[in-house]
């Protein structure tokens, strides 16, 4: 117990003791937003990027980590996440399958006690209010696995209910949960759970859409309402205050899933109609939807979980054309999604080894999708589109100092991360865990060898 | 994006501006003004000449139709395909949801609807609750996009329902006997709900125009907070919805219509109204129409005291009747379900059909638009091998708007090119399924 306790004073004075400043030199840097730079220097100070160049002075207190036959890029963001939020049940396990955030996956609403709810009016399955930033923690064991796969940050998102709540932006290291936050508010996640037939409302899809349309309504209303009152409350009853309308109210965007082109289309609708600023994600199938989206401007989120042939099915049945050309043509979305200038970013629905995390990225590139854009779709690209490109995303000086540096190019099946840096602090990857049995992504487990 | 714009604006000029379609020597069932050998063009979308001699225009499409038989496309006024979603079961009153919410395109009924014929259908909400969500009229036009579908100029409909449905989520029965109740569970809660409703739609519908009377006079005013749930009820109420009720029983349609005129609405169709034979003349006086099955009945204790006359005897004591499918396969062979009508109640031929095109046309005031084969009305056709009140008769082609939706000779011909795909698909998984497994995935066999 003593000796225990004396490791951990070690390893405290350690994080004490950290260098203020690292230089990563002769490295190949890729910068994400502006050319390749075939042999240079990164320089970080206090978690921060001072300077990236090939005529870098590196000054005398930089220990030194020497990037010969390195490539430095920035730490991969995770654009939909519940990284950091230990409860937070994942959208894959939820949905027993979560292929792609479909807008038609019926999930169980949390479990309640309440009664069932009879109308928007019981503000049924919302926890608009709640927001990640206040959840998130360093202790989430997922963490580790994440980062030694390159990420450095996630946009982690309560994921249950119609307006779950507020998803934030994360770094993937810190000693307590506010370390990690970069920025604390960046969207609602909206998903279109119902409770099925013969529960409360809604029941259906189309009770969903309705709930939301009359939130969206109510929440103008109620803002309108406030103004006036807080202009002359004297003499003037006061609006009832209502958090499930003051958390969508605070959400600078609303992240809407979509599947299909159908949903592509009537969810971009919707947005217009409600006069929100959305972000679609799920889009398995993007690569039929690029006329609707160029045209709209809205970005979208990818799904890295390509749809796949259900395991344990009966060999005899076979699936129809549509099923059969979804999960042909759903890794070439990234592709064309590049090619029609539709702003997207790739999220990892919560596949964190890194092997299967590079495979699915992968099999985009494979179907079309420059190595460059790969790294951007994970980089620059999800930054911008949740507004904080000004510190995020790139290797740029003054940017926060995210890196991972690998031995060969990213996304390969034999790229070796070397290094991650979250906030300037030096990790080395942990060896990845073996697939758990009968995993998706198809590596055979010991139980088939024999 | 201007110049964009612009190219699409051209491309759509240059597709109606396609040629004229002229169908020869077919039989032309018009439904409305008789039935002749003869001819149809059609330009622009529309049906342009109709006769026994039309003279083809230069560079028309010639689709001869010797031996065949040329009708107005079917209409069904009770479906629930291309949607997906149906029911909000969770609350008596539903009227916050809709069909335009949830239409979907890529609905693989749609094509087999075409295929027997049918253009125009009426996409209705279930029937679990008294007042249920709001329907669209959508034309099958197969492969455009949900919103190129919506029947434009159609008025939107809402759905009600009485009897057994609505109250069943009531009853503590079958598996529902730990269910959390619903209120109601007999006719006369179903009654009472949809009174309800209506009074509070008819408040609603006050506070607005009082708003609107200050705002008219200059007042400062606070707009009443805007109601999903009412406002369909309020346009029921200024006609501006059309109400599509499921019914069975004498008793609930009677109680139905009284309630229409206490609170001044109309019902625009009783939908499935399998005892209408017996209220037929309040139904008729009424103005109301009436759409219903030929010889579907005995599903439920309801659907009982049904007979196949109930769509002539109905005809005859001047309601405006209709066949409906309630069903995707149904919706295949409405002509069919016509043609029983001759046998069970005597109608003629041209009675019968009216049943399945002009009929369902005037129950959702489209008739101006679809339902018969006259000069100006949209080009919506289906042609037939043989007379369509035949049941050998097959379905040739379909035109929606003068544009071909459905070919059988080409369906036909273009299945072998589809099968060799999905087998390159199947074969294409197979290897990058082999390619991830090493050893060619032979590892999963148990050794010898």
């Amino acid at each position: 117990m003593k000796r225990l306790i004396l490791a951990l004073v070690a390893v405290a004075a350690l994080h004490a003791e950290l260098p203020s400043a690292i230089a990563i030199r002769n490295a190949r840097i890729v910068p994400a937003n502006s050319p390749t730079i075939a042999r240079g220097t990164v320089l970080l100070r206090n978690g921060l990027i001072e300077a990236v160049g090939t005529d870098v002075q590196i000054p005398a207190d930089a220990w030194v980590v020497e990037g010969d036959g390195l490539t430095v890029y920035p730490g991969l963001i995770d654009s939909i996440s519940t990284l950091g939020l230990p409860n937070a049940v994942t959208t894959a396990a939820a949905t027993g399958g979560g292929r792609g955030g479909g807008a038609n996956v019926i999930q169980a609403a949390p479990a309640s006690t309440a009664p069932p709810a009879r109308g928007p009016e019981d503000r049924p399955s919302t926890t608009s209010w709640e927001k990640a930033a206040d959840e998130v923690k360093p202790t989430d064991t997922r963490i580790e696995a994440a980062r030694s796969a390159g990420f450095t940050t996630a946009v982690s998102f309560p994921h249950r209910g119609i307006f779950a709540g507020q998803g934030a932006v994360v770094d993937l290291a810190g000693e307590k949960g506010g370390d990690m936050v970069v920025a604390p508010s960046v969207g609602q996640y909206v998903t279109l759970t119902n409770s099925g037939f013969g529960g409360g409302y809604p029941g259906s899809l189309m009770g969903s859409i309705a709930y939301i349309r009359q939130i969206y309504i109510d929440a103008d209303y109620y803002q309108k309402a406030k103004a006036k009152y807080a202009a002359n409350p004297r003499g003037n009853p006061r609006p009832a205050y209502d958090r499930a309308l003051e958390g969508v109210i605070d959400s600078p965007r609303v992240l809407i899933p979509v599947s299909r082109r159908i949903d592509v289309d009537r969810m971009l609708r919707f947005a217009t109609e409600l006069k929100v600023k959305a972000i679609l994600y799920g889009a398995v199938e993007g690569y039929r939807s690029a006329d609707l989206l160029k045209s709209a401007g809205v970005p979208v989120l990818v799904n890295l979980r390509w749809p796949e042939k259900a395991r344990d099915t009966d060999p005899e049945e076979i699936d129809n054309m549509r099923v059969l050309e979804n999960r042909d043509k759903a890794p070439s979305t990234p592709a064309v999604f590049a090619k029609n200038g539709i702003k997207f970013a790739l999220y990892a629905d919560g596949i964190e080894r890194r092997t299967d995390l590079y495979r699915a990225v992968k099999r985009a590139i494979d179907a079309g999708l420059s190595q460059d854009d790969a790294v951007r779709a994970m980089t620059i690209w999800p930054a911008e589109i949740y507004g904080v490109a000004d510190r995020l995303g790139s290797i740029e000086k003054g940017k926060i100092a995210n890196l991972v540096v690998t031995k060969g190019d990213l996304f390969q099946d034999k790229t070796e991360v070397k290094y991650i840096f979250v906030d300037g602090i030096k990790f080395e990857p942990v060896p990845e865990e073996p697939p758990a049995f009968g995993n998706r992504n198809g590596a055979p487990s010991n139980g088939e060898q024999q | 994006m201007m110049k964009a714009f612009l190219t699409t604006l051209l491309a759509c000029a240059v597709s109606y501006a396609a040629a004229p379609i002229l169908i020869q020597n077919a039989t032309i069932l018009t439904v409305t003004k008789g039935t002749y050998k003869g001819s149809v063009l059609i330009r622009d979308g529309k049906i342009a000449e109709v006769g026994e001699k039309v003279t083809a225009p230069a560079g028309a499409t010639i689709v001869d139709g010797t031996g065949k038989y040329v009708m107005p496309g079917i209409i069904d006024c009770h479906s629930h395909i291309a949607s997906d979603a149906i029911n909000e079961g969770s609350v008596s009153v539903s009227s916050m949801v809709g069909i335009p919410d949830t239409i979907n395109p890529d609905d693989i009924d749609i094509y087999r609807a075409l295929a027997g014929g049918v253009t125009t259908a009426n996409i209705l909400h279930g029937s679990a609750n008294s007042i249920g969500g709001k329907t669209i009229v959508l034309k099958m036009r197969w492969g455009k996009d949900a919103h190129d579908m919506i029947f434009q100029g159609a008025l939107p409909g809402i759905k009600f329902a009485l009897g057994e449905n609505p109250k069943r989520a009531g009853n503590p029965t079958g598996q529902r006997i730990n269910a959390t109740l619903r209120y109601p569970a007999t006719r006369m809660g179903v009654e009472d709900v949809i009174r309800e409703a209506f009074q509070d739609a008819k408040i609603y519908q006050q506070e607005w125009k009082d708003y609107n009377a200050k705002v008219a006079r200059g007042e400062s005013a606070v707009p009443p907070r805007r109601d999903e749930r009412l406002e369909p009820l309020v346009e029921v109420l200024e006609g501006k919805r059309l109400v599509h009720a499921h019914c069975y029983r004498q008793d609930e349609i009677l109680m139905l219509l009284k309630v229409g005129d206490e609170f001044g609405f109309k019902i625009r169709t009783l939908q499935h109204v399998l005892e209408g034979y017996k209220v037929a003349k309040e139904i008729a006086d009424h103005g109301t129409g009436a759409s219903t099955f030929s010889d579907w009945w005995a599903y439920k204790l309801e659907a009982f005291d049904a007979i196949p006359y109930n769509a002539a005897i109905m005809t005859r004591k001047g309601v405006i009747v209709s066949l409906n499918s309630d069903d995707a396969q149904l919706m295949r062979h409405l002509n069919d379900e016509a043609a029983k009508t001759m046998k069970y109640g005597g109608l003629t031929e041209d009675e019968a059909l009216a049943l399945i095109t002009i009929n369902p046309a005037k129950q959702l005031m489209i008739d101006n638009k679809v339902g018969s084969i006259e000069v100006g009305k949209d080009a919506d056709l289906a042609i037939y091998d043989e007379h369509p009140l035949s049941n050998y008769a097959k379905v040739d082609k379909v035109f929606i708007d003068g544009e071909l939706y459905f070919d059988r000779d080409k369906d036909i011909a273009g299945r072998p090119a589809k099968e060799a795909d999905k087998e390159k698909l199947l074969e294409k998984e197979k290897q990058m399924e082999q390619q991830r497994r090493p050893n060619g995935g032979t590892n999963r066999r148990p050794a010898e």
